[in-house]
């Protein structure tokens, strides 16, 4: 069994959002990078515990992203990737990145390749799928469990006021949220291990970008809040009512 | 030349999410002067010339049993030929889960530009633009699409269905429909519920309820307002409510038109889940918790004594005894 988990840096929650060159560029100063949660937490503890159950599957990581990216993919070799390939180009159109891991998992040729859900920072929630479409697999979004029996997976999914479980064989391209895996922490063994497993670095493959940033807004800054006295909740009831005519 | 719009019907009714795309789209299609076209999957029973009300002239059915569950490829496959055959120039999905996982696969296919999780429509003044929110909500990113067909999943409650008058035409479409892959064996859905991402209004309460057995006066409150309920991550985590509830960086992202937080402290991560709502409510004993920094209106006031107070105001606003 041979895993492809895409990880991809985002900056941290708490960091400080700010806008550079004429509020085109985002200001990276003093940002702090993390593995995005749903990369984390999910795809990459879940094919951690696949490989625990059959110790002949080999985890591989892959990410497209500058040398900055580097001690968050440690950070997943820690965790208990087996090697990592860093396609080494920086672009946030998604399709770009998907051409590119996508022709990461031909060369591997991998049973099962896995991401996030969604990255936090641009919320594409497209990587997944495009992926699939250009390995021309079967591709299952917003899976909450995944369960591995030969060739044949079976997987709960979310969809819209519930779940739905569903089955398909592999090769298969999963995005996975929410409840597929318990987060980890990376353990001292796994860290000095990490510091000795393969991270090649690769030049990109020729891929069309079809869509490009052209800038950033600051949402407007809230009013302030109108505070309401607990003892006078009709008030509240009449501002909900009449001024923000929400209810 | 149209502006395709994907009608979410798969269960023989339309999502209100997809008569949100269907305003937004056709609303599109009058800035360029286009056609606007709808396209459903599965055999619906529910009236679809009457969605011309939302400004659809046509709407594409393809009927095949093979289409009843979704199986993203086979769908993305349906809708590139419909697209083709109408002369898409831009196709529009709602950004649910279902959305999610067509538009990407159907972008790849036809090498058309995602934007995935718009907020406004396009600006056409100069190329084509589309705002998103990024960065938790903390600010908008304006994508540029150049590609000939360009894709756009609009984000739930972000814009308003309007209805006006008028029917579409409704035409079958013979589609070549691939066998899928994918097998669903089971469906498990809350009906009768209102659906979290699509709400108007939710009602979330976090840690400071205590327990699981006060959520009485939240479902209470929550019903009153035909409400969706929501809740903080640690409360969903010790199994006082269930994961579905779940708002925040890890959890959904919403944007009702009003959200209610009780005994909610207000941690980044959950507001990156919740910031995009129009009205923010918050109800918190402690008047130093941050969530009073990102709401419109604030109870400084103990929930068990204020919910109730707040329920019998609702009813006595809507006449209920
Ligand atoms: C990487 C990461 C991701 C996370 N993702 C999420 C996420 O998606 N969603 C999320 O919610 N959290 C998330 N968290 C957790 C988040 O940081 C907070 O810990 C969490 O939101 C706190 O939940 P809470 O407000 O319910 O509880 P608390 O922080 O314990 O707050 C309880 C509040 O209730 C008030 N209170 C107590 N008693 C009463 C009373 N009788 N009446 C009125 N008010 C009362 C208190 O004053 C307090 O403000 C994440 C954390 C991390 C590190
Ligand atoms: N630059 C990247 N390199 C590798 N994987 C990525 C990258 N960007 C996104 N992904 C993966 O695709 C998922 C969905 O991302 P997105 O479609 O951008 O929201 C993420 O959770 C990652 O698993």
């Amino acid at each position: 069994m041979k895993i492809l988990v895409c990880i991809s840096k985002t900056p941290d929650t708490t960091a400080k959002i700010a806008f550079t060159d004429n509020n085109t560029k985002f200001d990276e100063s003093g940002v702090q990078w993390i593995i995005n949660p749903y990369d984390e937490w999910y795809a990459l503890v879940r094919a951690i515990e696949l490989k625990e159950a059959d110790a002949s599957t080999v985890i591989h990581l892959v990410t497209v992203a500058g040398a900055d990216a580097d001690p968050i993919i440690r950070k997943a070799l820690a965790l208990g990737g087996d090697e990592a390939i860093r396609v080494n180009a920086n672009s946030h159109d998604s399709f770009y990145i998907a051409s590119q891991i996508a022709d990461v998992a031909k060369q591997g040729g991998y049973d099962l390749v896995l991401t996030g859900k969604e990255t936090i920072d641009y919320k594409g929630s497209s990587i997944g799928g495009m992926v699939a479409e250009l390995l021309d697999q079967p591709f299952i979004s917003l899976a909450a469990k995944l369960e591995l029996a030969g060739t044949k997976a079976t997987l709960t999914r979310e969809i819209e006021g519930g779940e739905e479980i569903c089955e398909a064989e592999l090769p298969l391209v999963v995005s996975a949220q929410k409840g597929m895996a318990e987060a980890r922490i990376p353990n001292m063994r796994g860290i000095m291990a990490a510091r000795t497993k393969p991270l090649k670095v690769v030049e990109p493959v020729a891929a069309d970008s079809l869509t490009t940033v052209s800038g950033f807004d600051l949402p407007p800054a809230k009013a302030g809040v109108t505070l309401v006295d607990p003892e006078n909740v009709d008030e509240l009831v009449r501002f909900l009512h009449e001024e923000a005519k929400a209810i | 030349m149209s502006v395709l719009i994907f009608i979410d019907a798969a269960e023989g009714q339309v999502k209100k999410s997809s008569l949100e795309a269907l305003t937004y789209g056709a609303k599109i299609s009058e800035q360029l002067g286009v056609a606007a076209e709808g396209v459903v999957l599965g055999n619906v029973t529910e009236d679809l010339a009457a969605l011309g009300k939302y400004g659809v002239k046509k709407i594409h059915q393809v009927s095949n049993d093979a289409l009843k569950n979704l199986d993203a490829q086979v769908y993305a496959n349906v809708i590139a030929q419909v697209a083709q055959a109408s002369g898409a120039t831009v196709i529009v999905f709602s950004n649910s889960m279902d959305g999610k996982a067509i538009a990407p696969r159907l972008s790849a296919r036809m090498k058309a530009g995602l934007v995935a999780g718009a907020v406004a429509l396009p600006d056409t003044s100069n190329g084509f633009t589309v705002k998103k929110s990024v960065f938790s909500g903390k600010a908008f990113a304006n994508i540029s699409v150049a590609t000939p067909v360009k894709i756009i999943s609009l984000s739930p409650n972000a814009y308003k269905t309007v209805a006006g008058e008028g029917t579409a035409e409704v035409v079958a479409f013979s589609a070549t429909v691939d066998t899928p892959k994918v097998k669903v064996t089971s469906v498990n859905k809350a009906s009768g519920e209102v659906s979290l991402t699509e709400a108007e209004i939710v009602v979330s309460a976090g840690r400071g309820l205590k327990g699981p057995e006060n959520w009485g006066m939240v479902e209470e409150l929550a019903k009153l307002l035909h409400a969706a309920t929501a809740c903080s991550r640690p409360v969903a985590d010790a199994d006082w409510r269930p994961h579905n509830e779940h708002v925040g960086q890890t959890g959904f992202a919403i944007a009702p038109n009003l959200y209610i937080a009780i005994g909610i402290s207000g941690a980044i991560q959950h507001l990156a889940g919740v910031n995009r709502s129009k009205v923010i409510v918050v109800i918190n004993k402690d008047s130093e918790a941050p969530f009073f920094k990102a709401a419109d209106y604030g109870i400084v006031g103990d929930a068990f004594e204020v919910v109730p107070k707040l329920i019998e105001s609702i009813k006595k606003l809507k006449g209920v005894a």
